[in-house]
């Protein structure tokens, strides 16, 4: 934020009147279920009290927040990581897929770029179809893939990693064409000055100059790469994983359930965004390319 | 700014410039089509047919140091007519032989030459510049569905693994009626009622929050936050609350399209720079004036970059609703339960029509983008 001020006050201020409206929005769209449990049992409470048993209902249209958190507790603090009932172990499950993901779309990303940075054909006729490729819903192919990926035996992380693959190298390739495109014109000068190679011009300049754009597309591709694992776990059954709880939640009407999910893919999204920050931050101060 | 080509053929003052000199890949190329050519030949594939595709890239080599154009028009038809006559073969398994896959890839080195030659063709005219940048593309398109169509029918890969281009294209043809009951559903309701009101809603918030620094420094950092959340998951959510039909896949999607519309727009309204706010203040503009005049126009670009953002996230997050639940009809809907019947080949059409849909969607944007933001330095140098 240029225009100057901590950013730590407004934020705090947004996120407690996001928690409040939710708050809110629980009593609003639960009361109505309070009512109808009062109707048919012929009592009629007061509105406090309806409004107090809003916010602990088992199976509530929208759970409250300290009922979603007390679920998040229930499941990672108090159960056995290994236990199939504990939300680490299906976190841990998606976070394996989604990285994997992550790792191979990075370097088919890099590869990519840098193919159609040395070549002139592949730039013109690669780049529109990688542009094209992102346009087909690869979310909604993912069921496909996956039961033709195990009929050819592939099982396990595999296919649902290739998902996250498939929309992660999107955003490294093209940040890394420009990446690799941003050296100065004075610099690739300077580097045939030198006479240097085609490859020693790549790594002493070309990569160099493309890393933070590396790191940028790199955060996208992680919080990208860990939907596509969330929902490359639908159509697998629902046997494990955060997709599978969301599933399984939608299934049994289990909304605290959902909502838990949800929230800590939402974290882990936001963690594997902040770690992929600080990376980059680490890296391009030790490339001296970022000065404060 | 230099390409990486140019500095190939930089040479150092005191060395004499030669005439001609291939490129990289056209030594490699040209010389490899007729290798496979030839190998094909000596692995008893039609002999005819070999020593012609060897032929024409000697020739294509030849005429390289003439005129670009003549070899890129060469190397061009005979791979078309190989391609033709390949397609043909691989339907009679006595003739699917390894010399059958020489020639295939020798057709198919002579098609990559091809697409080499025009990538190289130099022209100022703006017309054929047009023309090249479709026609590259196109080719290696086609060349795709070339290869996928011999590889499915000469190795007669089972119809539910991985069904042939022609097969997807005779189902597309034969179901039309579904295709377009399930493009209504998904696309023309849920994807475009969805995507509006997310779009408009976003836009609506940021000018709002616009004159509130405050506001602006908490809802920022929250929406970049929420842009990289996975918020298909609400999906279950949206389809217990609004039930099975539209309404649930397109409030999906106004929630996935509404934080990347947010974030850029308010990131759009800060791009004036203090010299264009200085003139309009001697114009003794007021705020709304200076808003529509100046700060909405120049924020376009970002406005632009959510809308294309957005018409992805918007298939997505229409069609991964449809999993959780659904009337009979829809994108999603017909691809999970064909899956299930093991019709690979409808859903594969299906996915043809979401690619195309989403394809035009994008397109069209682009395009109005060009007609909105002509001013843009982005625009006026391609």
């Amino acid at each position: 934020m240029s225009r100057g001020g901590s950013t730590l006050l407004p934020v705090l201020v947004v996120t407690l009147a996001i928690i409040l409206l939710w708050y809110a929005g629980a009593a609003a769209l639960n009361l109505a279920w309070e009512r109808s449990v009062a109707q048919r049992a012929g009592t009629s409470p007061s509105l406090i009290a309806m409004l107090g048993n809003t916010m602990n209902q088992e199976r509530p249209v929208l759970p409250a927040p300290h009922q979603v958190l007390h679920e998040i507790a229930e499941t990672t603090i108090h159960k056995k990581i290994t236990s199939k009932r504990s939300l680490v172990y299906h976190a841990g499950i998606t976070l394996s897929s989604s990285l994997l993901g992550f790792a191979l779309g990075t370097l088919l990303g890099i590869l990519l770029a840098v193919a159609i940075v040395y070549n002139q054909a592949l730039n013109k006729s690669l780049l529109p179809w990688i542009i094209a490729s992102q346009t087909i819903p690869i979310l909604a192919i993912a069921p496909m893939i996956i039961v033709v990926l195990n009929a050819v035996g592939v099982q396990g992380l595999l296919p649902k990693a290739f998902i996250s693959m498939y929309l992660s190298f999107f955003p490294v390739a093209v940040g890394m064409v420009k990446g690799l495109n941003s050296p100065e014109s004075s610099y690739l000068d300077l580097m045939r000055t030198y006479n240097a190679s085609r490859i020693q011009t790549f790594f002493k300049l070309r990569l160099p100059t493309s890393l933070p754009y590396l790191f940028t597309s790199m955060k996208v591709a992680v919080a990208i790469s860990l939907v596509g694992a969330i929902v490359a776990e639908l159509p697998t059954g629902a046997v494990a994983g955060l997709g599978a709880r969301l599933l399984a939640g939608s299934y049994y009407g289990q909304t605290v359930q959902i909502w838990s999910a949800l929230v800590v893919a939402s974290v882990l999204a936001a963690l594997l965004v902040v770690l992929i920050g600080w990376l980059g931050d680490w890296v391009n101060r030790r490339m001296g390319l970022l000065r404060e | 700014m230099s390409k990486p080509g140019e500095s190939m053929t930089y040479r150092h003052p005191g060395t004499p410039a030669r005439r001609f000199t291939y490129r990289p890949m056209e030594r490699v190329l040209l010389p490899g089509a007729s290798a496979f050519a030839i190998g094909g030949v000596l692995l008893h594939a039609s002999p005819w047919f070999g020593l012609g595709l060897a032929l024409a890239a000697f020739v294509a080599m030849w005429l390289l140091t003439q005129s670009r154009l003549s070899a890129a028009l060469i190397t061009g038809y005979v791979s078309a007519g190989a391609a033709w006559y390949l397609v043909a073969q691989a339907d009679q398994p006595e003739l699917v032989t390894a010399g059958f896959w020489c020639h295939v890839i020798a057709a198919w080195l002579l098609a990559w030459a091809c697409v080499e030659q025009l990538a190289a063709i130099a022209t100022q005219s703006r017309l054929y510049q047009w023309i090249l940048g479709v026609l590259i593309p196109v080719l290696f398109g086609v060349w795709l569905l070339i290869l996928w169509e011999l590889v499915t029918r000469g190795l007669e890969v089972p119809q539910v693994l991985l069904p042939s281009p022609s097969q997807i294209a005779q189902r597309f043809t034969s179901s039309t009626h579904i295709l377009w009951a399930d493009f209504r559903q998904t696309f023309l309701k849920a994807v475009l009622i969805g995507y509006t009101i997310g779009c408009a809603t976003g836009f609506v918030v940021a000018i709002l929050i616009d004159r509130s620094p405050f506001l602006q420094r908490g809802l920022l950092p929250i929406g970049n936050l929420v842009s990289a959340l996975p918020i298909v998951g609400v999906a279950p959510i949206m389809v217990m609350w609004f039930g099975f039909d539209w309404p649930s896949k397109a409030a999906v999607v106004i929630i996935m399209t509404f934080f990347p519309m947010l974030v850029n727009t308010v990131a759009g309204l800060g791009a004036a720079q203090a010299m264009q706010h200085d003139l309009m203040k001697t114009y003794a503009a007021s705020y709304w004036q200076s808003l529509f005049k100046l700060r909405i126009p120049e924020a376009m670009p970002f406005i632009f970059n959510a809308l294309k953002i957005n018409s992805t996230l918007a298939m997505i997050g229409a069609i991964v609703a449809e999993f959780f639940g659904t009337p009979t009809v829809g994108m999603g809907f017909r691809i999970s339960t064909e899956v299930g019947r093991m019709n690979v080949d409808m859903v594969w059409a299906e996915i043809a029509v979401a690619a195309m849909a989403g394809s035009l969607f994008y397109g069209a944007i682009a395009l109005l983008e060009r007609v909105v933001t002509f001013w843009h330095p982005s625009v006026r140098s391609s």
